[in-house]
């Protein structure tokens, strides 16, 4: 039985490790209003460079550390320069996007390269622990701390006493007046990077020592704790930062303590969603603090929509329609299925980040909710399955409005991070919520899909089925967009200040968006859940919220018709092709990157 | 210092009315202690150098942000630290400093979110079925909805008729498309679809040519003589001049003049804060002999 003691170390030298994610997340925050959603993927490349010098090179740990840095370093320059400078003039959305979509690069990069099979990264340090007290210290817990205070005191430092610090800290003060003397902000920008790359890899090669093991899906999580730690702390703020890691750490070594380890991330991610909520400017920021700048220039790509005459829509729909009775493979009609399913998710992550521009990473876990509550509900209570499924669509609607709602009262890049953590909790309650979610064995045989008594077992009539029910959807979608809550939608995007002055209630068309487009992503989970008569905490994952956001972007934002066109595209395309799954997500990452670049307003435009 | 200023016209017929106003960013004070009133259908100017607070009085008195001090009444009743879709709703309607229109919006679509509060789908305030009652209206369009739209629409291209030919021609065109000085009319008639009872102008004629400028002076003039009652940030003294019944003058947050366009010109210390700061006295009086 380990002491208090023990876990206020452990949480301390925890906080630590966040710390050197956190304070790289702050230093990018500072000077580009950026939140680095491939912070955490810098975190495992420096692991598994850590790994190689370990295991590999057998370098000694001075070496080890010094390599770890200067890589890591190189590769956030990279990003820099190659991911984010070309989008330095473009709409705020972008430089968003374009972390989201590095990050998937890397993550699979190092995953094709090293398999995604947890591998061993030893300490190099004696395995020995000192009594202090009650507790209990080792020599890697002295090397964190000791390498957590180096780094603070070095940026300390250079911040304060070196030129480029100076230009750092005019920068994140007031970007235009410190270009206007002259700083040269792109210096500035790769200086940060350069650092926060380093500091991030730093991290993860001490977690990887740490729990000696390192594996690929270490990536998301740290990027998640690091902006839990920064947005504690306050965004922007460095030293608001270091302490907001601390607190994180001592936080979840506590709450381990006390309820045990399934917990873990779910201490971190409600610490989140109350800051969030009550001091949305972090536990530090004087409440009276002037409001921030508002914010002008556009959230999304200025354009005018790709029309598409009458005509055409009905060929394709008719098209759409016979297909069965074509002779095709049962395996196209499958996957045009998968497809319809994903169209539905995207066709409500469409109006949620593209209507009303609340970006949310979040969304698949909207697909959760309806699969679970239209499967159990099938099983338990005999519902039928038809009904089911719609009562899964008003749960998702309810609950995923419900728990979102909290993230109302925030913009931007916020938005992502607050839903991508509802996401991440929603998935962490299914896990530990036994008695009703039959928790990590997951619900099984559930009873497959049917109307009104009739059961869809033929591949035909499972296409027509969800077909249908994708082209209801996408009409009704139309309707909305076409009605005064359409407009007020994408007023709501282009200026929320503007729009509060005209009378438009932020949190009621929030709301209207999240439980309209929470009823088809619902209603498409509950279809999946009775097509694949299995399901998990794992089924519907951030790997689906990413590709929807990809959908959603190829076929334009907001754009109905562009959602349903993006999800043949991404999800017919690689099965015709016959591209292997562990490539798939490489490929939704480098469209997502080229679209950014090149085709911001997405194939049919933005709406 | 107070009692040099001119006493505010006498409050009970007033619209707006401001008491004691104060707004503090950090150790600096951006509104201080301002008087204001407002009669109806008057026209009142406020001027000053930048930076001297005239932004953050409108932004007080519209609900974007809140005063630290002081009390805003309309029609007599205390607003003070409303939220700014109440304002809204109750017939405060403002143009930008910096032209916020919605980019990705038509000129149409613009417009008729001036007149989002006056809706009949959004009228029910219930908590939880009113915005669930706003969807099912939206979705199944009933015949009022419809026609209430269409009605709407109508209003608009009256509206926008009254900028001539500026807009009609550009109606269904994106926002984002339109010239600088079209996104300020595109802002004005947003304001007006409203059907405010008080228009706030932030410079309505920034970035305009002379002519544009004519033009915008006329349409203002229009509104205060159909009743309307106006508060205009400007800069252009000859029509702060011609258009205004009164003309306050703010410095660092303080009211430093009230009354009479030609008093408040001739007043010494409106010459050394606000001519001083920008103009030269040769070019002012240039420009009064322009005007």
């Amino acid at each position: 039985m380990s002491s208090w003691l023990d876990y206020t170390i452990n949480g301390l030298i925890l906080g630590n490790v966040y710390a050197l994610v956190a304070v790289g997340l702050a230093l990018i925050f500072g000077v580009s209003r950026l939140i680095n959603f491939a912070q955490g993927s810098i975190y495992l490349v420096g692991a598994y460079i850590g790994w190689v010098a370990v295991v590999g090179l057998r370098t000694p740990l001075f070496i080890t550390i010094v390599l770890v840095a200067v890589t890591s370093a190189l590769v956030g320059l990279i990003i820099e320069r190659f991911g984010l400078r070309p989008l330095q003039n473009s709409v705020r959305i972008a430089p968003l996007l374009a972390t989201i979509g590095i990050s998937f690069v890397l993550d699979q990069i190092v995953m094709l390269t090293f398999s995604p099979n947890p591998r061993a990264l030893p300490s190099q340090l004696p395995d020995i622990r000192f009594q202090i007290g009650t507790g209990t210290i080792g020599p890697l817990d002295i090397l964190i701390a000791c390498i957590g205070i180096t780094s603070a005191l070095l940026l300390f430092v250079f911040l304060r006493y070196s030129k480029l610090g100076w230009a750092v800290r005019a920068t994140a003060q007031d970007r235009d007046a410190a270009m206007q003397m002259g700083v040269d902000v792109n210096r500035v920008n790769q200086a940060v990077f350069g650092i926060a790359a380093a500091l991030g890899g730093l991290s993860g090669l001490l977690v990887g020592m740490y729990y000696n093991q390192i594996d690929t899906a270490m990536s998301l999580h740290a990027t998640l704790k690091g902006v839990v730690a920064e947005v504690v702390g306050g965004a922007g703020n460095v030293p608001g930062a270091v302490v907001g890691s601390l607190l994180l750490g001592l936080v979840e070594s506590y709450g381990v303590a006390v309820f045990g380890t399934s917990y873990r991330n779910l201490f971190a991610f409600l610490l989140l969603i109350v800051v969030l909520v009550f001091r949305p400017n972090g536990i530090f920021a004087n409440a009276k603090q002037a409001p921030p700048e508002p914010l002008t220039g556009t959230f999304i790509a200025p354009s005018r929509p790709v029309r598409i005459p009458r005509w055409a829509l009905l060929v394709a729909f008719a098209a759409f329609a016979l297909l069965p009775l074509l002779p095709v493979s049962s395996y196209v009609l499958q996957t045009l299925v998968n497809a319809w399913l994903f169209a539905m998710l995207a066709l409500s992550l469409t109006l949620v980040a593209g209507t009303i521009g609340q970006v949310s990473l979040g969304h698949a876990a909207l697909l959760a909710i309806g699969a679970y509550t239209s499967a159990l509900l099938s099983l338990d209570f005999s519902v039928p399955v038809s009904v089911a499924i719609i009562c899964g669509g008003l749960m998702s609607a309810a609950l995923g409005t419900l728990l979102i709602s909290p993230s109302f009262r925030l913009r931007g890049h916020y938005v992502s991070i607050a839903t991508l953590a509802i996401g991440e909790i929603i998935s962490l309650v299914i896990l530990n919520w036994e008695t009703v979610t039959r928790g990590p064995i997951g619900v099984s045989g559930i009873p497959p899909l049917s109307l009104f008594g009739y059961e869809f077992v033929s591949a035909a009539s499972i296409y027509w089925f969800s077909f249908a029910i994708m082209v209801l959807l996408g009409l009704l979608q139309v309707r909305l967009l076409g009605s005064h809550i359409g407009r007020s939608f994408r007023a709501i995007r282009d200026d929320d200040v503007a729009a509060r002055a005209y009378g438009l209630s932020l949190n009621r068309y929030k709301a209207l968006a999240f439980i309209f487009g929470g009823f088809a992503a619902g209603v498409s989970g509950g279809i999946a859940a009775h097509l694949y008569s299995y399901i998990n905490h794992e089924t519907f994952n951030t790997q689906q919220s990413i590709l929807a956001l990809t959908i959603v972007i190829l076929g334009g934002l907001g754009n109905v018709a562009g959602a349903i066109v993006g999800s043949v595209a991404l999800v017919g395309l690689p099965e015709v092709f016959r591209v292997a799954a562990e490539y798939r997500i490489l490929i939704y990452g480098i469209v997502l990157l080229l679209l950014v670049r090149f085709r911001p307003q997405g194939l049919l435009g933005t709406i | 210092m107070a009692e040099e200023i001119n006493a505010p016209v006498a409050s009970h017929a007033s619209l707006l009315s401001l008491r004691g106003l104060t707004r503090r960013f950090g150790g600096l004070i951006a509104v201080d202690g301002i008087d204001l009133d407002l009669a109806k259908g008057e026209l009142v100017s406020i001027i000053g150098p930048n930076g001297a607070g005239k932004t953050t009085l409108f932004n007080l008195v519209t609900g974007l942000d809140r005063p630290d001090g002081g009390e805003v009444r309309l029609d007599g009743k205390a607003i003070t630290g409303f939220s700014p879709e109440r304002l809204a709703g109750s017939g405060i309607a403002r143009t930008f400093q910096l032209g916020r229109v919605f980019g990705n919006l038509s000129v149409m679509e613009n417009v008729l979110i001036g007149a989002h509060t006056r809706l009949l789908a959004v009228k029910p305030a219930t908590p939880l079925i009113g915005p669930l009652l706003e969807l099912g209206l939206a979705l199944l369009r009933p015949a009022a909805v419809r026609a209430e739209e269409e009605q709407l629409r109508e209003e608009v291209r009256g509206i926008l008729a009254r900028f001539g030919e500026r807009l009609l021609p550009r109606i269904d065109q994106p926002a984002y498309s339109l010239s600088y000085a079209n996104r300020r009319r595109v802002e004005i008639a947003r304001a007006l679809a409203l059907r405010p009872r008080l228009l706030l102008l932030d410079e309505p004629t920034a970035g305009m040519n002379p002519t544009e400028t004519t033009e915008m002076q006329a349409l203002v003039a229009e509104l205060k003589a159909e009743g309307l009652t106006i508060l205009l940030i400007e800069h252009k003294l000859d029509m702060v001049m011609r258009l205004s019944d009164r003309v306050v003058v703010m410095d660092e947050g303080k009211k430093i003049a009230e009354g009479a366009g030609d008093d408040v010109r001739n007043d010494a210390r409106v010459i050394e804060a606000y001519l001083g700061h920008g103009l030269s006295q040769p070019a002012a009086d240039a420009r009064e002999t322009a005007a």
